[in-house]
């Protein structure tokens, strides 16, 4: 998918704008987070059902190599074909490569974010073959001119239900509906052709299981199973950082999946699927792929960003974050928004395509407390902050501001005058009315909000009078 | 029980009467408080901003000026949040500074805390009589777990009526450089604040950060609201306001 993450500061400016925009994401921060926070008191004890998680896919992703290998192994042995990919270029061609060997025209995909990394939309369509995408998020957005989801659990969130119905009867040619069961069959009924005549299905994982060679697959609609089960092939498209070692880890991080993405306690479906079709199996596909996507997941193996790896995909983190309760997931602009694409996406497409992102966020650390998987997420922008500045990519101006803050800073004979002459410069441009409207070089501040000044003289001189003259303290 | 306080850039330039506040409340609890005058800015604008250097150089500063005291305290968790939990994880790789670094921030509180978890105060030293709502700020909330400390302690004021706003937990949009950065979106997170204010029926509005206080009173007043009250609980407490 092409990086739009440079456009951050006017796409924010426009989504501010969109009225309707606005309304859908309060809808969403309103109920997904309330749903999350009732649905983790199920839990005994959600603190410990977390911190157990989080150990077992610490040890997957510190054996990564490992597990990796026996999931081939097992994968293999049940018929299926495991490839990798390092780039999500060369895992679309590995797919198109698999559809043009089993002679594919039509392929039904089930949701899945890394093939949004990889553009897969696009590279069918240009060898000719037709994806259609079956979740009903994801149909949505492809019948709308290929836009691109705004979340990575709720792609169409951004959409009202009007919106949706304006484009139903455009698309469809059908009479206007306005209740959602009825729109949700009209869909179903558009999607059933294809699901019939489909050569090939692709599908998402939320996690492999090393010990069986499976994918594990959570669902709300229905449709994975109608892409996994009844097309001849099946192709697996997933992140190599996906791998859980056993059955077991994989209950352990089912617990916490759907209650903190939706407030479920397990999702309406929940796949286990392994290998091919048996010869005394009735259903499953003749052919299974997995095709295991790195782009840029290894170069955090090891390294200060390793955390970032153990995300399952959940979503919280962009259902609280105050930022993107306002501008939604389209401004972040690659696959990945929120607080946790903020890490992904400089660390997969390269820092210097995404600035913006590590450092429109206000710090306020509720991803941290909500993340099933305790991702530092705030220390990892922090970490990107300091690797942008490292490489002379902020503006001149911050740079600038920051050299003289840390040089008065590091000079108390300096900085207290300097705090001294500020307070009143501020009182003086304040004026009676006790405050600034329009401040130069501060405009970020004042064309929002008013400067109440400074209320009298600083607190050190106040201290040194009471403690009278020459005290230290 | 000495104290090193920590006054913070914010209040002394801005608000040096909610340091006066913090400062009675310590001293009506029995406590010696000095204010060492090198003291400048606990790193916080330059960590956050990616310069790790400059704040491991002032937690040096800061260990030199406080070291000696039994305790610190801040009228602000963010300011004792880069204390507690930053300053120690800046020196990985030195473990003799690293072992002091963490004793200090150990006896570091933000004053809230301080006043209810280690002085266990159980009187007031000044009057507020009013109804309120309260905002909990972002670092004293998730870094330091400040949040029932400033509760408990207008509660000893039966003249405080305390009206719960909705999602008092969630952000105002501050985010120091951020809000100035990124003021358009700033200011739509700090509206949603604005909104739950108004919802709660309280005029006026305390919490534990001037960072907040500045966001929120001035968007405020440029909405043109100049009646809703926008106090730190320094100040409630210390019956100042």
């Amino acid at each position: 998918m092409q990086v739009q993450s440079m456009h951050f500061k006017a796409r924010a400016g426009q989504k501010l704008a969109d009225e309707r925009l606005q309304k859908n994401l309060k809808i969403l921060s309103t109920n997904w987070t309330g749903g999350r926070a009732r649905a983790i008191t199920e839990l005994d004890d959600f603190e410990a059902t977390r911190d157990d998680a989080i150990r077992r896919r610490n040890l997957a992703l510190s054996n990564l190599d490992v597990w990796l290998e026996r999931f081939e192994k097992e994968a293999t042995a049940r018929g299926a074909t495991v490839l990798f990919a390092e780039t999500p270029a060369d895992a679309s061609r590995l797919v198109v490569e698999i559809a043009k060997k089993h002679g594919v025209r039509k392929v039904t995909k089930s949701k899945s974010m890394v093939s949004e990394e990889m553009a897969l939309n696009r590279a069918l369509e240009a060898a000719g073959i037709q994806p259609v995408e079956t979740d009903l998020g994801e149909y949505i957005l492809q019948i709308n001119d290929n836009e691109p989801p705004s979340h990575i659990v709720a792609p169409v969130v951004h959409k009202s239900k009007d919106e949706v119905s304006d484009l139903f009867a455009k698309v469809h040619q059908r009479p206007r509906l306005t209740d959602i069961p009825q729109m949700t069959r009209e869909a179903r009924e558009f999607l059933r052709p294809h699901f019939l005549s489909s050569d090939m299905g692709v599908s998402g994982g939320n996690f492999l299981v090393a010990e069986t060679g499976s994918v594990a697959i959570f669902t709300n609609e229905g449709n994975e199973g109608m892409c996994t089960v009844l097309p001849p092939v099946h192709v697996v498209v997933t992140g190599i950082e996906k791998v859980l070692p056993t059955l077991d880890d994989l209950a352990a991080v089912a617990r916490l999946l759907p209650r903190s993405a939706t407030g479920q306690s397990i999702s309406n479906y929940f796949s286990i699927l392994t290998g091919t079709r048996a010869p005394d199996e009735v259903d499953g596909p003749e052919h299974t792929y997995f095709v295991l996507v790195d782009g840029g997941r290894t170069g955090l193996v090891g390294g200060e960003f390793q955390d970032m790896l153990r995300c399952i995909r959940c979503g919280a983190c962009m259902n609280h974050c105050p930022v993107y309760q306002k501008i939604g997931g389209h401004t972040y602009g690659w696959v990945y928004p929120g607080p946790m694409g903020s890490v992904l996406t400089p660390s997969y497409v390269g820092i210097e395509n995404a600035l913006d992102l590590p450092q429109a966020a206000t710090m306020c650390g509720e991803c941290h407390v909500v993340c099933p998987m305790k991702i530092p997420l705030p220390d990892l922008l922090r970490k990107l902050r300091e690797k942008q500045l490292e490489r002379g990519l902020r503006p001149w101006t911050e740079r600038l501001g920051l050299a003289a803050w840390r040089f008065a800073a590091r000079r108390p004979g300096l900085y207290r005058p300097m705090v001294r002459i500020a307070a009143r410069l501020l009182k003086a441009v304040g004026g009676k009315r006790g405050r600034i409207a329009q401040l130069p070089m501060a405009g970020g501040w004042t064309d929002h909000r008013d400067l109440t000044i400074p209320t009298g003289p600083t607190f050190k001189e106040r201290w040194a009078r009471r403690s009278g003259p020459g005290s230290g303290h | 029980m000495k104290i090193g306080f920590l006054i913070t850039c914010l209040v002394d330039l801005m608000r040096p009467e909610i340091g006066m506040s913090a400062v009675k409340l310590l001293e009506a609890a029995g406590c010696t408080v000095e204010v060492p005058m090198q003291q400048t800015c606990c790193g916080q604008p330059g960590f956050n901003s990616g310069d790790t250097d400059a704040a491991r150089s002032l937690a040096r500063k800061f260990l030199d000026e406080f070291e000696r005291y039994d305790y610190v305290v801040a009228p602000s968790g963010s300011c004792g949040g880069m204390v507690r939990k930053h300053y120690p994880e800046l020196f990985k790789e030195d473990p003799d500074i690293r072992n002091r670094i963490e004793a200090l921030a150990s006896r570091t509180y933000e004053l809230t805390s301080f006043l209810h978890d280690v002085l266990k105060i159980e009187s007031l030293p000044g009057e507020f009589d009013g109804e309120v709502t309260y905002h909990d700020s972002c670092s004293g909330l998730r870094e330091l777990g400040v949040q029932a400390q400033p509760r408990a302690l207008m509660a000893l004021n039966p003249k405080i009526k305390l009206t719960e706003m909705r999602d008092a937990r969630a952000c105002c949009g501050f985010g120091g450089t951020f809000a100035v950065k990124y003021g358009e979106v700033s200011a739509a997170i700090v509206d949603e604040k604005l909104g739950n204010i108004a919802a709660s029926g309280a005029r006026c509005v305390v919490l534990g950060d001037l960072g907040c206080m500045l966001n929120i009173e001035g968007r405020l007043r440029r909405q043109g609201d100049e009646s809703t009250r926008v106090l730190h609980i320094a100040q409630v407490l210390a019956g100042d306001a």
